[in-house]
């Protein structure tokens, strides 16, 4: 469904995703693992093309790149996705009903009473019927995601990019999200791309997994294969192991040195 | 020394390209925006939204500012004239003075500080919550449906706070003058109807206009470019007022000089 080629991202000097070649598996979950500030959501961002590319091609059903596409070309193919925010992004000025029922006033003519049925099944799908009359403000960070997962899936897109889906959420919750991800990619034949460092929930619903350190694909293919890598950094972040080839520290500079200029400096 | 200037030199050049930058993207965002004006979707329910939230929110503090200008312009203006002996010429005085100048001015900067902050404030926010981007991922441009209806709002409505501020600084001028000073009242509206042409209207009209644009523009700009933190938030609308003030006075001699 969609393929990339030679894809780089770089933010003044430094370098957010290093030149990537991956493809998105249609009908498929592909779910993108790494340690924070790795380059998976600024990966996510590029696919979905909410952040422009410094290198590559991002193809879209081979005959559409994304990179270079005129503005109401994304607009109109972004009809046919979804997406979930880390952050929820719920529209703070509209309730519940409003926020999921947006995309629906926006792009059709149907009927506020199938429109409010629509919506009603979504939610219900989410634990979140009842909730309707609420503002944004008034729900907590995992009612507020739930939301934002009913929003991104009521028009019942061919692709849905989920950012961090589990994160914020109690276990409860997390295991139906999880499962919703899986069922509606089997059921409504939806390609998934989801981004999270929740090892546990990310091999449990890949069809495909990507690991990314330092902006850089590390390691991809199944999620048996993932876990059975050899590769020590893979082994490392998955068992979440505290030492091993990936540092805890980001810095490229030696500890001792960096006190030592404090101190140079009083 | 020569490294000195150069170095200074380098950082004048370097500022100036970045304002031009600025200003050529301000532009490009504003114009472009509304460009969707007549494209659909059609956004007219939230460009008449806007212009009420933005209009009818101003309309209060429009009206004490109004007044209160007509009435220190009655005050001052009667000092001045009865210097001369010429009380009665106060009515043409307040209404030339307000019509072609205080009126769009001071009626923009209320405009700047009441509704101009809030447009970057909730554009700011939108982004740094990421809203802007799930507008755009719900295939709706935020261009068309957030920046577009505030610009035009911000045109439409500021003619009609300021064509308030007038009237209602007028009225306040008159009851200063004629009332409170003792003016003639036939001298006061006489002066006031055979001074103020249809000229004096029109440039009023126009200015308010281009400074409704330039408020839109710039606060719009600002908090569509906001950097996405708390902080960032906080500095685009300081920065959207001071610019959206300081244009205004720029433009406003402009005008000024054009039309006389």
């Amino acid at each position: 469904m969609i393929k990339v080629q030679n894809l780089s991202r770089r933010f003044g000097e430094f370098l957010a995703v290093a030149p990537t070649d991956l493809h998105i598996h249609k009908q498929k979950t592909t779910v993108i693992m790494g340690g924070s500030g790795s380059g998976k959501t600024t990966l996510l961002r590029l696919l979905s093309g909410l952040e422009q590319a410094s290198t590559g091609h991002i193809w879209f059903d081979n005959d559409s790149d994304l990179t270079c596409m005129a503005a109401r070309h994304l607009y109109a193919l972004r009809l046919r996705m979804g997406m979930v925010f880390q952050y929820s992004a719920l529209l703070n000025s509209l309730n519940v009903y409003e926020n999921v029922s947006f995309p629906l006033h926006e792009h059709t003519n149907l009927d506020e009473s199938l429109i409010r049925t629509m919506v009603t099944m979504k939610l219900e799908q989410v634990g979140m019927r009842g909730f309707e009359h609420l503002m944004p403000s008034e729900l907590s960070g995992g009612m507020a995601k739930r939301v934002a997962f009913a929003r991104a899936l009521i028009t019942d897109p061919e692709l849905v990019f989920f950012d961090e889906p589990t994160s914020g959420l109690d276990p409860i919750a997390a295991a139906v999200v999880t499962r919703l991800i899986q069922q509606l990619t089997v059921k409504t034949k939806m390609t998934s791309v989801v981004v999270t460092h929740d090892v546990a929930a990310g091999l449990a619903i890949a069809d495909w997994v990507i690991l990314l350190w330092q902006g850089r694909v590390i390691a991809e293919g199944t999620a048996e294969h993932i876990a059975n890598s050899s590769d020590a950094r893979v082994q490392q972040f998955i068992q979440g192991k505290p030492d091993g080839p990936i540092p805890f520290s980001r810095s490229d500079t030696p500890y001792l040195e960096t006190l030592m200029q404090v101190d140079s400096h009083g | 020394m020569v490294n000195l200037l150069i170095e200074v030199l380098g950082k004048l050049g370097r500022s100036t390209l970045l304002t031009l930058q600025r200003m050529g993207d301000a532009n490009i965002l504003g114009f472009s925006a509304m460009a969707m004006l007549v494209q659909p979707p059609w956004q007219g329910r939230h460009i008449v939204q806007q212009v009420y939230a933005l209009g009818v929110g101003s309309l209060v503090i429009i009206a004490i500012t109004g007044a209160f200008t007509g009435m220190v312009l009655a005050l001052q203006g009667y000092y001045m004239l009865a210097k001369f002996g010429s009380e009665s010429l106060l009515g043409s005085a307040i209404a030339l003075s307000i019509i072609r100048e205080l009126g769009p001015v001071l009626g923009a900067f209320m405009m700047i500080g009441r509704a101009g902050s809030s447009i970057t404030a909730e554009i700011g926010i939108m982004r740094v919550t990421e809203q802007l981007d799930a507008l755009q991922m719900m295939a709706v441009n935020p261009k068309a449906r957030i920046i577009m209806p505030r610009i035009i709002a911000t045109v439409i409505a500021l003619p009609l706070l300021i064509a308030l501020f007038d009237v209602v600084g007028l009225a306040a001028g008159y009851v200063i003058g004629v009332d409170l000073l003792g003016v003639n009242s036939g001298a006061f509206i006489a002066e006031m109807v055979t001074k103020v042409r249809m000229e004096d209207l029109n440039i009023g009209w126009i200015k308010t206009i281009v400074f409704g644009l330039l408020i839109g523009i710039i606060c719009t700009w600002y908090g569509y470019r906001a950097e996405p933190t708390t902080e960032g938030v906080a500095r685009a609308t300081t920065q959207a007022v001071v610019l959206s003030s300081v244009s205004v006075l720029i433009f406003d001699y402009i005008l000024t000089s054009f039309f006389l």
